[in-house]
């Protein structure tokens, strides 16, 4: 009996991924259903969890999920390789980037709301930085831009005192475990 | 602790970039010269980079108009109605106050027109 030449090794690190990609996308669909009277202006539920992904496993791990996120989030919502799906792809990118810089702040006196906040401009000046280059090559964006920046400084603020609850609410309920994600069930 | 120092200075700096995006975007062409008329006719053409006051006499008086840095008003006019007087600073390109009986105006230009002309 011939064994499969193609083995996938899976670590304990792709499952932890995989799962918190799909928690992600989880919210991305949700975002979806909610309204919104601007295209584009969204409360970005799943940088919830890229941000704990961050301060928890590090820039290697959020990326992933992060890219997880888009590529999963496209496929869910039909718009893999449509503008949406690169807009999206164009703002994760980008506040990856800004989250790369941003995490090497003093934690003492930066906390996850900062770190919301930046990565929130960051996803909507990629965002916006394409579409300006590629979709609408006109004034028009000008014109949306502090609508597009107020909801990234509000949305970027409420979404980082969330990861900060979280944080602190899985440090003084569970100390044996540190991580606010719960274990996977057996 | 949900806010460090650190994410205030964030946060304000965030409602500053958003203050300063708002001004930059929603803010019309500004205007840089002001140009008078008295009864259709253009009598002064100023730049409005210097505080000056500027009478021009029209059928009911003289109309007194102030300039000042980046704005222009008409100070007082012998209108009865004084709704040129009431409409204070004029800033914004295409902007204007007409002085009716007294048949001044004043109008503001900027570096492009908003349009061509005005019907009254």
């Amino acid at each position: 009996m011939t064994r499969s030449a193609i083995e996938l090794p899976v670590t304990p690190d792709d499952r932890r991924i995989a799962r918190l990609a799909a928690l992600a996308i989880g919210l991305t669909l949700a975002e979806a259903a909610i309204p919104s009277p601007v295209p584009g202006v969204k409360p970005g539920l799943a940088n919830i969890v890229i941000l704990l992904v961050l301060l928890q496993y590090g820039w290697r791990a959020a990326a992933w999920v992060s890219a997880l996120r888009v590529l999963g989030g496209g496929l869910l919502l039909g718009s893999l390789f449509a503008p949406g799906f690169w807009l999206s792809a164009a703002g994760a990118l980008a506040s990856l980037f800004v989250l790369a810089l941003a995490r090497h702040l003093p934690s003492r006196h930066f906390g996850p709301v900062s770190l919301s906040v930046l990565a929130a401009f960051g996803h909507i000046g990629g965002q916006l930085a394409l579409a300006a280059w590629w979709l609408l090559p006109s004034a028009a964006v000008v014109t949306l831009l502090p609508v597009f920046a107020a909801a990234a400084l509000t949305f970027g603020a409420v979404n980082g005192v969330i990861v900060a609850r979280l944080l602190a609410g899985a440090a003084s309920s569970g100390r044996q475990s540190a991580s606010c994600i719960p274990p996977s069930a057996p | 602790m949900l806010l460090r120092a650190g994410d205030v200075g964030v946060l304000l700096a965030g409602a500053g970039l958003v203050a300063a995006l708002t001004a930059w975007a929603w803010s019309g062409d500004r205007g840089d010269s002001v140009v008078i008329r008295a009864a259709g006719r253009i009598v002064k053409n100023l730049p409005l980079t210097h505080a000056q006051t500027v009478s021009v006499d029209g059928p009911l008086g003289t109309t007194r108009i102030a300039i000042e840095p980046g704005r222009a008003r008409v100070v007082a006019d012998p209108s009865p109605r004084q709704l040129c007087v009431k409409q204070g600073w004029l800033t914004q390109s295409g902007q204007a106050a007409l002085c009716l009986p007294n048949q001044i105006s004043l109008e503001i230009r900027g570096r492009k027109a908003a349009y061509d002309t005005l019907g009254y």
